[in-house]
């Protein structure tokens, strides 16, 4: 699939800017996608595609508009040297999949890789790079598919004094 | 190895009732939980989908708000509507658009005690380390599942220690400091760590300049700001509540990842320039860069204290005819105290424009909105690239003083030498 390169502190402004955050709406959302600062994503993007980028992806705002926004576009997996904290769990939380790998550094724009996710590693121009490891506790939430899904499936939770 | 604790370590701990470390992920209670206007009703909407009917206590629910007030849009309107029968429902507070920016809200209110542990849907919730809380930001499907459970998993932070020490040289203050400090940690150098703040200058600091300070450690990348609270806390909290004392205070032989120091002596007035909140420089660096306008507000930098160092650098002068100066105080109660002061006369007389307590322009959406090609300085807490309105535009950030001189000459101005 496509990849569409970034390069280092990604912010959520950048992803999607403040004056569309009334819309909660993915498709409408991604519309506006990197809007003022790379234009032809929102245009260009196609189901599947992948984001590659630089550290600090998704720094700044909590809005959940960033992820929302670059799922309606199609992306499914973001590849990034290192991801901010917050965006890296509302992508988790809205289904789009973060993953750190030494490929981001290597992959460039308009490159065609596939990422395979069960076996974790990403395969581009005929080399293989592996996928870190995602945290133990968020792999609990990805299985279950997501935090809504696992909020479903408990109807309790045991904090941490139980 | 070290066997004491961070301030981090102890808040867990406390709340967990065991000894827990840096590193451990823990499901811990939370003490606060704060919604507002932009990130709330996507968060209601994810506490519906999880099967959410009552949230676990109204009563630590902090509702407002801030980012679109009064409504800029129909849909902003719809999202009020929304929240405000979902308070209503619930029974929880709604401070409505009455009160002003959330953090601040939620400090002054007393709705945020040491040692407590809240999570705000909105990356500036670390503020609250002002008052010796760990808070952080969090998305709306977070938020949804804290709203239903009064519960989050939490990753405890590595802790990066900051001592400050000295005394603020004239027209230098809290906000040059932690902007030199983004500058130096740089904008990702506490992703997944808590900062934890101390020394002199921050034990003979007042809570608004805590406040500056603790707001912005999310610049970072911190997941909290934590200064340990004192008798200056507590004396901020006397009569927003009653407050259990804890011990809270690290030790002496904490484990931290890093520890840094500051001599805040010879700090100069600090700017960040565009589109990087940790691209900082010497005010000297890019004074006479010509500014379109300024804002003094946010939550950042809105309280009395930012508006008074903006009114001492004014004096009986008028603001510069070549921009336009917004002043927005943090809420209603930094507001009052502006007004009281006989400020906002002042401040009008000059030539601002003083709005009623609301995020304004560092929300880039609302109004304050800047056009391609237009510089704006700015007290708030981001600089990036269309933050403010057109990506083709500028944001620096620096201190009320920094901005008060420069709108007196319509270009970033040396406050030291006004």
């Amino acid at each position: 699939m496509r990849v569409w390169k970034f390069g280092n502190d990604i912010d959520t402004d950048a992803i999607i800017p403040g004056r569309f955050l009334t819309i909660y709406d993915e498709k409408e959302l991604a519309t506006h996608a990197f809007e003022g600062t790379r234009d032809e994503f929102s245009k260009m993007a196609k189901e599947g595609d992948i984001i590659v980028a630089g550290r600090n992806f998704g720094c700044g705002s909590s809005r959940e508009h960033a992820p929302l926004a670059i799922r309606g576009a199609g992306v499914r997996v973001i590849i990034a040297e290192s991801f901010a904290r917050i965006f890296y769990r509302n992508a988790i939380n809205t289904g789009l999949l973060p993953v750190t790998s030494s490929a981001a550094k290597e992959i460039q724009d308009g490159a065609v890789i596939s990422v395979d996710t069960a076996e974790g590693y990403i395969e581009s121009d005929g080399k293989r790079y592996p996928i870190d490891p995602v945290p133990a506790f968020l792999l609990e939430i990805i299985r279950a598919g997501g935090l809504v899904e696992y909020a479903r499936a408990h109807p309790e939770v045991k904090t941490c004094t139980e | 190895m070290a066997n004491g604790m961070t301030v981090a370590e102890k808040i867990f701990s406390s709340k967990c009732g065991r000894t827990i470390r840096a590193g451990d992920v823990v499901m811990a209670g939370i003490d606060a939980a704060m919604i507002h206007d932009i990130t709330g009703p996507l968060a209601i909407t994810q506490f519906w989908e999880m099967g959410g009917e009552r949230v676990f206590d109204p009563e630590k629910i902090i509702l407002l708000f801030d980012h679109q007030i009064p409504a800029d849009s129909i849909p902003a309107a719809k999202n009020h509507v929304m929240m405000r029968a979902f308070a209503e429902e619930q029974g929880i507070k709604n401070y409505d658009l009455r009160e002003g920016v959330c953090h601040q809200v939620a400090l002054e209110k007393g709705r945020v005690a040491p040692g407590d542990i809240v999570v705000g849907s909105d990356s500036h919730t670390c503020m609250y380390g002002a008052v010796g809380a760990f808070a952080t930001g969090i998305g709306s499907t977070d938020m949804g599942f804290a709203l239903k459970y009064g519960a989050l998993y939490f990753r405890v932070p590595e802790t990066i220690r900051v001592d400050a020490f000295g005394t603020f040289g004239k027209r230098v203050g809290p906000k040059d400091l932690i902007l030199r400090m983004a500058g130096d940690i740089g904008a990702d150098g506490a992703t997944y760590r808590a900062l934890e703040f101390g020394g002199s200058a921050f034990t003979s600091m007042n809570m608004a300049g805590r406040m500056t300070c603790a707001n912005m450690a999310i610049e970072m990348g911190g997941k909290a700001g934590i200064v340990p609270p004192d008798a200056v806390t507590m004396e901020y909290l006397k009569d927003r509540g009653s407050f259990d004392p804890i011990d809270i205070a690290p030790d002496s032989d904490a484990t931290y990842l890093e520890k840094r120091g500051y001599d805040v002596s010879d700090l100069s007035p600090q700017v960040a320039i565009p589109h990087n909140v940790d691209n900082v420089a010497p005010v000297e660096e890019v004074a006479g860069r010509k500014v379109d306008q300024v804002f003094i507000g946010s939550c950042t930098n809105g309280r009395f204290e930012d508006m008074q160092e903006a009114a001492e650098v004014l004096g009986n002068e008028s603001f510069s005819e070549k921009l336009r100066v917004i002043i927005i105080p943090a809420s209603r109660d930094e507001y009052l105290k502006t007004l009281r002061a006989g400020l906002i006369e002042r401040f009008v007389e000059a030539g601002a424009l003083v709005e009623a307590p609301c995020c304004g322009p560092c929300m880039g959406g609302a109004f304050g909105l800047l056009a391609p090609g237009e510089v704006s300085l700015s007290t708030s807490n981001r600089n990036f690239r269309g933050r403010q309105g057109s990506a083709e535009a500028e944001v620096y950030l620096c201190s009320p003083a920094t901005a008060a001189a420069s709108a007196l000459y319509g270009e970033i101005t040396d406050p030291r030498e006004v």
